[in-house]
């Protein structure tokens, strides 16, 4: 049942074999359509997104009128964000993604390796094991994770790299598995024939070569503990706003009775514009790692 | 030697398999232990009540109501997704100037993180300023902005309808590369010969492209289903699942237990742990997965 599988080719690759060239030079009409469509879908998809900087550049007493744009423009909320400790929120979130992105690799890339090449008893209850963490999500064991890591006594952020680590493991070892297993291993074998030795093989040739793989794995992780909400409302509760992850620190400008919106969609900015320009870069080969597992 | 090689894989999966007991198998043991727990909602143990928690949870009013929304919520939101999905991926998988661009567009919703979509989304429907609204009042839709008409969060029926919108927009992008990445398997001779047959590009879709989507979709929908029962950023922030819990589903529901009744809370986790293994069973099982996907 679970057999290896070769990378994702890049999006658009092959597209020659899938569309019809042929007859679209002679339908110009087509190609308009299909254009007008494609920037007017991609339009409705950034607009959400554009009406956080509209709102985040509002300035505060304009938050009262009804208008689709402001009359005056500001910079202000960006300016006064950080007296709320939201760069120790930065910090945090950071140290939560960067903590889990290095957890997830150092165990994700020896297993991934082990399991593209060799054969042995137990691989493939190993496999299936990575697999069923993807089906349940933080939220589905959350009483099971508060109170196991409450009773640990461990520092929120401690908890949260694990939690992370845990829950983006699988990606990475899909993602790995599948380039390790598009490296022949003839390639690793004749380098160390030609004096390089099992860990120069690996260092030199195996690991470069996988880089889109480890790098698509490292900026997915990264991304999916930056975002994370719900664990990081659950362990982080009481802590003051600034060791608290940039997630729940944008909650807290939802007060009672009213909330600073103008701060929310600036500090939303801020949290998100990065990870948007992170997850371009990955683009086209998250889907292999987020499906290899159930396809195989 | 042989010992050794044979220990060997144990040592490269060691870390690997601690990862998941500590984060994803223990908590699992902890949740069905406390599911049997008098635990009030600081935490503290009061000792084994037994089977108490789950007649508690059976009993609750808005138990079957909460599970009867989950699934409306589940099936909506994931079949609507994989239907417009279809579409998307069909557009974009055409050769058009500046592809590029509009595809960077399509993946912001799932780069960002779904608590902020859902906040912008509940701020575009305030009842008074939003955008949503504003809009909606220059065309005409909306009366009058701070009318009833525009609390679109605060009635059920439409707050349902707006947060089903947001998790399909959320889940487009996923859905859609995961078709798009289906549509690049299938090799153009096919089409070819459909066209040599006289297929018109309609019918040679629902004959030549759907049949051989069938995995890629099969795939998507599986982890859409996993997604959208346990969503919780965007319930969570536009209504609280309220008014009363008219708007919860079952994941909600549990996380509103959790503030009173640690105990109850983790039995209905546990009966939300059975229903995905259920479900995934039963897709796996309908679907005929072994045969169409693995």
């Amino acid at each position: 049942m679970i057999t290896t599988t070769k990378p994702a080719a890049p999006l658009g690759a092959r597209r020659r074999t899938t569309g019809r060239p042929a007859l679209r030079s002679r339908r110009p009409l087509r190609t308009w359509v299909i254009t007008v469509a494609a920037y007017v879908i991609a339009a409705i998809f950034l607009v959400p997104y554009l009406e956080m900087l509209i709102m985040a550049l509002r300035p505060n007493n304009e938050l009262g009128l009804a208008t689709i744009l402001p009359k005056h423009w500001t910079f202000s909320n960006f300016t006064t964000l950080w007296s709320s400790g939201l760069g120790g929120s930065i910090g945090t979130s950071l140290e939560i993604a960067a903590g889990a992105t290095v957890i997830v690799l150092l165990v994700a890339l020896p297993a991934a390796y082990c399991t593209a090449r060799r054969r042995f008893r137990g691989r493939g209850a190993f496999l299936l094991l990575v697999l069923s963490t993807q089906m349940f999500q933080p939220a589905a064991m959350l009483v099971g994770i508060q109170r196991e890591f409450t009773n640990f006594g461990l520092p929120p952020t401690l908890s949260l790299i694990i939690v992370n680590a845990g829950f983006n493991l699988a990606f990475a070892v899909w993602i790995l598995n599948a380039f390790f297993s598009s490296i022949p291993a003839e390639l690793e074998e004749a380098a160390m024939v030609d004096g390089l030795g099992r860990v120069g093989a690996l260092t030199r040739i195996t690991l470069p070569l996988a880089a889109p793989g480890i790098v698509t794995a490292l900026i997915f992780t990264f991304i999916a503990a930056w975002n994370e909400f719900l664990v990081a409302l659950t362990l982080s509760l009481g802590q003051s706003p600034s060791q608290q992850p940039l997630t729940v620190a944008i909650n807290n400008y939802i007060g009672e009775y009213s909330v600073d919106w103008g701060h929310l969609f600036a500090a939303g900015l801020v949290a998100t514009v990065p990870v948007i320009i992170l997850f371009a870069v990955i683009e086209r080969r998250v889907v292999s790692g987020l499906t290899a597992g159930a396809v195989k | 030697m042989l010992a050794l090689r044979r220990m060997a894989p144990a040592l490269w999966l060691g870390p690997a398999i601690a990862l998941i007991g500590v984060v994803v198998l223990w908590p699992v043991v902890v949740m069905v232990q406390s599911s049997f727990q008098q635990i009030g909602g600081e935490g503290f143990v009061a000792g084994y009540n037994g089977t108490t928690n789950y007649r508690n949870l059976f009993h609750e009013p808005d138990f079957v109501s909460v599970l009867l929304r989950t699934v409306v919520w589940v099936v909506v939101v994931v079949a609507l997704t994989v239907l417009i999905s279809l579409g998307l991926a069909q557009l974009f998988n055409q050769k058009f100037p500046g592809r590029q661009v509009t595809r960077w567009a399509l993946i912001i919703p799932w780069a960002a993180s779904v608590m902020m979509t859902a906040l912008i989304f509940k701020w575009a429907l305030d009842p008074n300023v939003g955008v949503i609204n504003v809009i909606l009042h220059h065309i005409g839709v909306v009366k009058h902005l701070g009318s009833d008409q525009a609390d679109w969060l605060g009635n059920p029926t439409s707050a349902l309808a707006w947060m089903m919108a947001v998790a399909i927009f959320v889940s487009l992008p996923f859905t859609t590369y995961a078709i798009l990445s289906g549509l690049q398997g299938i090799p153009g001779d096919v089409y070819e010969a459909a066209a040599i047959d006289g297929a018109t590009s309609w019918r040679s879709y629902l004959a030549v492209t759907l049949p051989l989507l069938r995995p890629a979709i099969l795939v998507a929908a599986l982890i859409n289903v996993i997604n959208v029962f346990n969503s919780f950023p965007i319930i969570w922030e536009m209504t609280r699942g309220g008014p009363g819990y008219e708007t919860s589903t079952s994941t909600i529901y549990m996380i509103d237990l959790k503030q009173g009744d640690v105990g109850q809370a983790a039995a209905m986790s546990v009966f939300n742990f059975m229903l995905v293994i259920v479900i995934v069973v039963v897709y796996l099982g309908t679907t005929r997965w072994k045969e169409q996907v693995g």
